[in-house]
C-alpha cells in the first residue's frame, strides 16, 4: 500500500462575505498524478494557494498534513522548502531574461552575492536535459514558443527539488503536439518517484493520465475517483462537475445554409517585423449564410494571424487579397470600416485584445458601436444602460450589475461580455478565435448555443481553435491551414480528428 | 452601524480628495488667522491658479491616455512670448493675437501627438525634448528680454472682472444674482436627472441624501459668489476655467470621443480592434494640449503683464501634480476633470496659505512634495484597503 504524501483535511477558507472553501478534503497518494477539477470558480486555485503558503496559515481552519507532518506555511517559500512547487496557469517567466537566469531567479547560483555563471548554466543544461529541451540555455524567454517556456517553467520547480509538483492550466495554451510532449513528460517523473497534482478543464489529457480524481464543486468536494475501482469517463466527471448530466456536450443544431455570403479571396500577407517571410500565401476561403466554418491549425499555422490581417489590417504588413462579401468587395483597411462592413472578430486573448478590464461591463458592450446609442457624436447614458442590460440578459452574463468591473467576472462570464460586444455591432460575418479557451464545461455549452444561434439568424461564422473534438462537433464544414497556406477543405461529418491532423500537418498546400 | 461604515468609506474612497481640500482650507484658515478666506484672497487663489486648472485639463486627458507631457511649461512659456512679440511689439489686435497663439499652441500640439501617436516615440522622449525645443525657442524669440507692456483689453484676460450692471451699494449685486441663477439651473438639472434615472428605474440615492447633496452645494456656490461679491466680482478668468470645466466635463463623460480617450487608455489593443482609432485619440490629445499650454501661457502673460523668457518653469510639474492628487493613474485609463481641477485647487490653496503664514518658498516645495507623496499614498491605501 503506498503512502498518503499529502493530506488535506477540512480546509474551510473565508472572503469577506463568501465561503471560498467549504470543509474540503483532499489526498494525494505518493508516487500518483492526481487530477484535480472542478468549474471556473470551484475553488481549485484558493485551494492550492492555501497548500502553497499564499494564505498563511492562521486565515484558513482545517489541517495540511504533508510527509505525515502538520504544516504550517507562512509564504510560498516556506512551502517551496518542502518541496512543493506549483506552476502557476500564467507563466511567470521574465521575457527580456535568459533561460538559465529565469531558472535561477530567486535562488541564484552565488557565493558571497557573486552569481557563479558557469555553475548556472551548467545546471541549466543539466536541467533543461531531464525535461527534454534542447535549447541554448542563453536564449531569452521571448524568443521561445508557449510550450518550450511551460518546459522552462518545469525545470525552474526541478531546480528546487521539486517532491510534489502542482500544475495549473499547464496545456490551455499548448497545442496538441507540445501537450502530449509535457504529459509525456509528468509520466516519465512519475516513474522517478515525483508526486504531481494536474488542474485542468482538458478532461481527456486528464483521464489518459491521471490515477486518481478530485472534483470540486462550489468549494465542496463532491467526488474522489479511482479509475482502479469504479469506471471513470467523461460523463461521471462533467455530471459530478456540473452537477447535472450534461446528455451533450455540443447543443443539438440543425443548419440551415445558405449562398455563399463571405469569401476570402487570394489573401496573402508578409510578417510585420520581416517583410520577406512570407505569413500567409493565396488563401481562399469562403462562408455560406448560416454557415459554421472552422478553421484547423497547429499554433503557427497562421489561424490568427489570418484573422487579424482580414480584420482592418490588424496584423501583418504587404497583405494583398479581396474580402467579398454579398458578392461584393468589401473594404477592411482599418478595423472600424471592417466593422462597418459588418466584421466581428472575438480575439483568442480576451484579456489583452477583446476587453478594458478596468471598466464596467456597460461600457464594455457598448465600446464596438457607440453610434447606436449617440447622436451627433454625444452618448445617451439611459439608451446605453437599457442596451446593456438587454445584452446581459440575452447572453447571460451572470454579474451582478451592468456597472460591475469586467475583470472581476469569471472567464467564461467575460468571454460572454466579449460576444455580446460583438452582437452589438450586428455584424453579418463573426470571426471567433479559440472562443472558448480557458472557461469550464457549462459556460461553454452555452457559448456553443450562442454560436448556433447566431448561425440560425443568418450570419456567417467562422471559427477557430485548437480542440479539434470542439471544431468537429459545431463546425459545418472545416477548412485547415499549415504553414499560412490552406491544406484542406472537408464537410465535418466527414471528418474525423486522425483525418484533421494529416491535413494540418502536410506542406504544400491544395492550392 | 455596518452601514453608516460602509457610506463613509466608500464616499472617503469617491470623496477623499474634495474633503482633503476643505480639511486644507479649515487649517489654512485657522492657521492665517481668517485671511485665507477673505473677498480678496479668495479672488487672489483664482487668478493665480487660472493657468494652472488650464494645465491640469489638458494634461489629465493626456494622463488617461497613458501618455505624459513634460514640456507644458516651455510651451507655455513659447506661446507666452510669441503672443508678446505678436500682441506688445507688433500692435496686432488683441483678439486676431490670442486666436493665432491658441492655433500656434494647438500646432506644437500637433507636433508632438505626431511623434507619439503615429512614430510610437515615448511621450517621455517627445515632451522632453519639447521641453529642450520650446524652452530654447523662446529665448531666441526674445533674445533674453523682457517685452512689456500690454495693451489693457489684453490684460483684462487675467485681471478683468464682470462689469457691474448695478452700481451703489457695498456687494455686487451681479454676482450674487449670477450664484442664485446658477444654483437654480443646477437644482434643476439634478431634479431633472433624477426624474430620468427613476423613469428608467435605476438606482437612485435615498431622497435624504440627494437632498442634503443639494443644500450643501447650493449653500457652497452663494458663498463663493458671496464672497467675491465683496470684493470686484466675477473675475474674466473665472469664467473662462468655468467653461472649459462644463465643455471637458461634457466631452469626456457624454461623447464618443471622450468614450474612446478612456478606452484607449484603459486597453489599448482591445479598444484598437474595437474600432477605437487610437492613433488619431493621441494625436488629439496631445493637440488639445497645446491649445490648453497656449491658452495657459496667454493667461500667464496677461497676468504678469509681460512675457519674460523665464516664463513658466515647473508648470508642467504642477500641472501632472494637480492631475495625479486627483486621481490620475499612470497606467491610463482613469480620471475625470473635476478630480484634475480639485487637485489643481489643493496646491493653490497650500501655496497660497503657506504664503500668507510668511513660509520661505524653500519650505514651500518641501511641503508640497511631502503633501503629493501623502495625498497619493492616501488613496493607494483607500483603494487597497476597498479591495481586500
Amino acid at each position: 500500500m503506498t503512502k498518503t504524501l499529502l493530506e488535506m483535511k477540512k480546509i474551510t477558507k473565508r472572503f469577506p462575505g463568501v465561503k471560498a472553501l467549504d470543509n474540503v478534503n483532499i489526498q494525494v497518494k505518493e508516487g500518483s498524478i492526481h487530477a484535480l477539477i472542478g468549474e471556473n470558480g470551484a475553488g481549485k486555485s484558493t485551494l492550492m494557494k492555501v497548500l502553497s503558503g499564499v494564505y498563511p496559515y492562521g486565515t484558513y481552519e482545517g489541517d495540511i498534513l504533508y510527509d505525515e507532518e502538520v504544516c504550517t506555511f507562512k509564504n510560498i517559500n516556506e512551502s517551496e522548502a518542502k518541496g512543493i512547487v506549483i506552476i502557476h496557469q500564467e507563466l511567470a517567466l521574465i521575457p527580456e531574461l535568459s533561460i538559465a537566469e529565469n531558472i535561477f531567479l530567486g535562488n541564484e547560483q552565488a557565493s558571497k552575492g557573486i552569481v557563479n555563471w558557469n555553475e548556472t548554466i551548467k545546471k541549466t543544461v543539466g536541467l533543461l536535459e531531464k525535461v527534454g529541451l534542447k535549447i541554448d540555455p542563453l536564449t531569452k524567454v521571448k524568443d521561445i514558443g508557449v510550450g518550450q517556456q511551460q518546459l522552462v517553467e518545469i525545470s525552474k520547480a526541478l531546480s528546487k527539488n521539486v517532491d510534489l509538483l502542482i500544475l495549473d492550466e499547464p496545456t490551455a495554451s499548448l497545442n496538441e503536439t507540445d501537450s502530449k510532449n509535457l504529459l509525456q513528460l509528468l509520466r516519465e517523473f512519475q516513474k522517478q518517484g515525483m508526486t504531481s497534482i494536474l488542474i485542468s478543464h482538458k478532461l481527456k489529457e486528464l483521464l489518459s493520465i491521471a490515477d486518481e480524481f478530485t472534483i470540486l464543486r462550489d468549494g465542496q468536494t463532491v467526488a474522489k475517483l479511482d479509475p482502479k475501482k469504479e469506471t471513470v469517463d467523461q460523463n461521471v466527471i462533467i455530471k459530478n462537475m456540473v452537477g447535472r448530466e450534461l446528455t451533450n456536450l455540443y447543443p443539438e443544431r440543425h443548419p440551415q445554409i445558405g449562398e455563399i455570403n463571405f469569401e476570402i479571396k487570394d489573401w496573402s500577407a508578409f510578417h510585420p517585423l520581416d517583410g520577406d517571410r512570407p505569413l500567409l500565401t493565396n488563401i481562399n476561403l469562403n462562408v455560406h449564410k448560416g454557415e459554421i466554418v472552422g478553421l484547423a491549425g497547429l499554433m503557427g499555422a497562421g489561424r490568427t494571424e489570418l484573422a487579424m490581417s482580414v480584420f482592418g489590417r490588424s496584423y501583418g504588413r504587404g497583405i494583398t487579397g479581396k474580402v467579398i462579401k454579398d458578392g461584393k468587395e468589401i473594404n477592411v483597411s482599418t478595423v472600424d470600416k471592417a466593422i462597418e462592413n459588418g466584421l466581428a472578430y472575438v480575439s483568442e486573448d480576451r484579456k489583452e485584445f477583446g476587453l478594458i478590464l478596468m471598466d464596467s461591463v456597460r461600457k464594455n458592450l457598448s465600446i464596438a458601436n457607440l453610434k447606436s446609442i449617440a447622436k451627433r457624436n454625444v452618448l445617451n447614458l439611459h439608451k446605453e444602460v437599457k442596451l446593456a442590460e438587454s445584452l446581459k440578459e440575452k447572453m447571460n452574463v451572470k454579474t451582478p450589475s451592468i456597472e460591475q468591473i469586467t475583470g472581476n467576472l469569471s472567464g467564461g462570464n467575460q468571454q460572454k461580455v466579449v460576444l455580446g460586444k460583438w452582437i452589438n455591432t450586428n455584424p453579418d460575418v463573426l470571426i471567433l478565435d479559440e472562443p472558448t479557451r480557458g472557461i469550464d464545461v457549462g459556460a461553454k455549452f452555452e457559448i456553443y448555443k450562442l454560436i448556433n444561434d447566431l448561425a440560425e439568424s443568418g450570419k456567417s461564422i467562422i471559427v477557430i481553435s485548437s480542440e479539434l473534438p470542439e471544431l468537429l462537433g459545431i463546425s459545418d464544414r472545416i477548412y485547415t491551414l499549415n504553414e499560412g497556406k490552406i491544406t484542406g477543405e472537408l464537410p465535418a461529418a466527414e471528418a474525423d480528428q486522425e483525418k484533421l491532423m494529416t491535413l494540418m500537418t502536410k506542406s504544400g498546400g491544395s492550392n | 452601524m455596518d452601514a453608516v461604515k460602509k457610506i463613509v468609506t466608500n464616499n472617503l474612497q469617491k470623496f477623499g480628495m474634495i474633503i482633503a481640500l476643505i480639511g486644507i482650507i479649515i487649517l489654512f484658515q485657522i492657521l492665517t488667522g481668517g485671511s485665507l478666506l477673505t473677498p480678496l484672497n479668495v479672488t487672489n487663489i483664482i487668478m493665480q491658479n487660472s493657468y494652472i486648472i488650464i494645465l491640469a485639463i489638458g494634461m489629465m486627458i493626456i494622463i488617461i491616455t497613458g501618455e505624459i507631457d513634460l514640456s507644458v511649461g516651455s510651451v507655455a512659456a513659447f506661446v507666452g512670448a510669441i503672443a508678446g512679440v505678436l500682441i506688445a511689439t507688433m500692435n496686432m489686435p488683441v483678439f486676431l493675437g490670442v486666436f493665432l497663439c491658441l492655433i500656434l499652441g494647438a500646432l506644437i500640439g500637433a507636433w508632438q501627438g505626431f511623434w507619439v501617436a503615429y512614430m510610437k516615440i515615448p511621450s517621455f522622449v517627445v515632451t522632453l525634448a519639447g521641453m529642450l525645443i520650446f524652452r530654447g525657442l523662446t529665448l531666441v524669440v526674445m533674445g533674453g528680454r523682457t517685452i512689456a507692456p500690454f495693451p489693457n483689453e489684453f490684460r483684462g484676460l487675467s485681471s478683468a472682472f464682470l462689469p457691474e450692471v448695478f452700481t451703489g451699494g457695498e456687494l455686487k449685486l451681479l454676482t450674487i444674482i449670477i450664484g442664485i441663477a446658477a444654483s437654480l439651473l443646477y437644482v434643476t438639472y439634478e431634479i431633472r436627472q433624477r426624474k430620468i434615472a427613476s423613469f428608467y428605474s435605476f438606482k437612485v440615492p435615498a431622497f435624504g441624501l440627494f437632498v442634503t447633496k443639494l443644500v450643501l452645494l447650493v449653500l457652497t456656490l452663494n458663498a463663493f459668489t458671496y464672497v467675491l461679491a465683496q470684493y470686484q466680482g466675477v473675475p474674466i478668468v473665472l469664467i473662462i476655467l468655468i467653461v472649459l470645466i462644463i465643455s471637458y466635463t461634457f466631452v469626456m463623460n457624454k461623447t464618443i470621443i471622450g468614450r474612446h480617450i478612456y478606452a484607449v487608455g484603459g486597453n489599448m489593443k482591445a479598444a484598437q480592434l474595437s474600432g477605437v482609432r487610437t492613433k488619431k485619440m493621441k494625436f488629439l490629445a496631445f493637440v488639445n494640449m497645446g491649445f490648453l499650454a497656449g491658452l495657459a501661457g496667454v493667461v500667464f502673460t496677461a497676468r504678469l503683464n509681460a512675457a519674460t523668457p523665464q516664463a513658466g518653469q515647473l508648470f508642467e510639474l504642477d500641472a501632472i501634480a494637480a492631475a495625479v492628487i486627483g486621481g490620475a493613474s499612470f497606467t491610463g485609463g482613469v480620471g475625470t476633470i473635476f478630480g484634475a481641477v480639485i487637485g489643481a485647487l489643493v496646491m493653490g490653496v497650500l501655496n497660497n496659505g503657506m504664503s500668507l503664514m510668511g513660509i520661505g518658498t524653500d519650505w514651500q516645495q518641501a511641503i508640497k512634495g511631502l503633501v503629493l507623496l501623502g495625498a497619493v499614498a492616501f488613496d493607494v491605501i483607500n483603494k487597497n484597503k476597498g479591495n481586500s
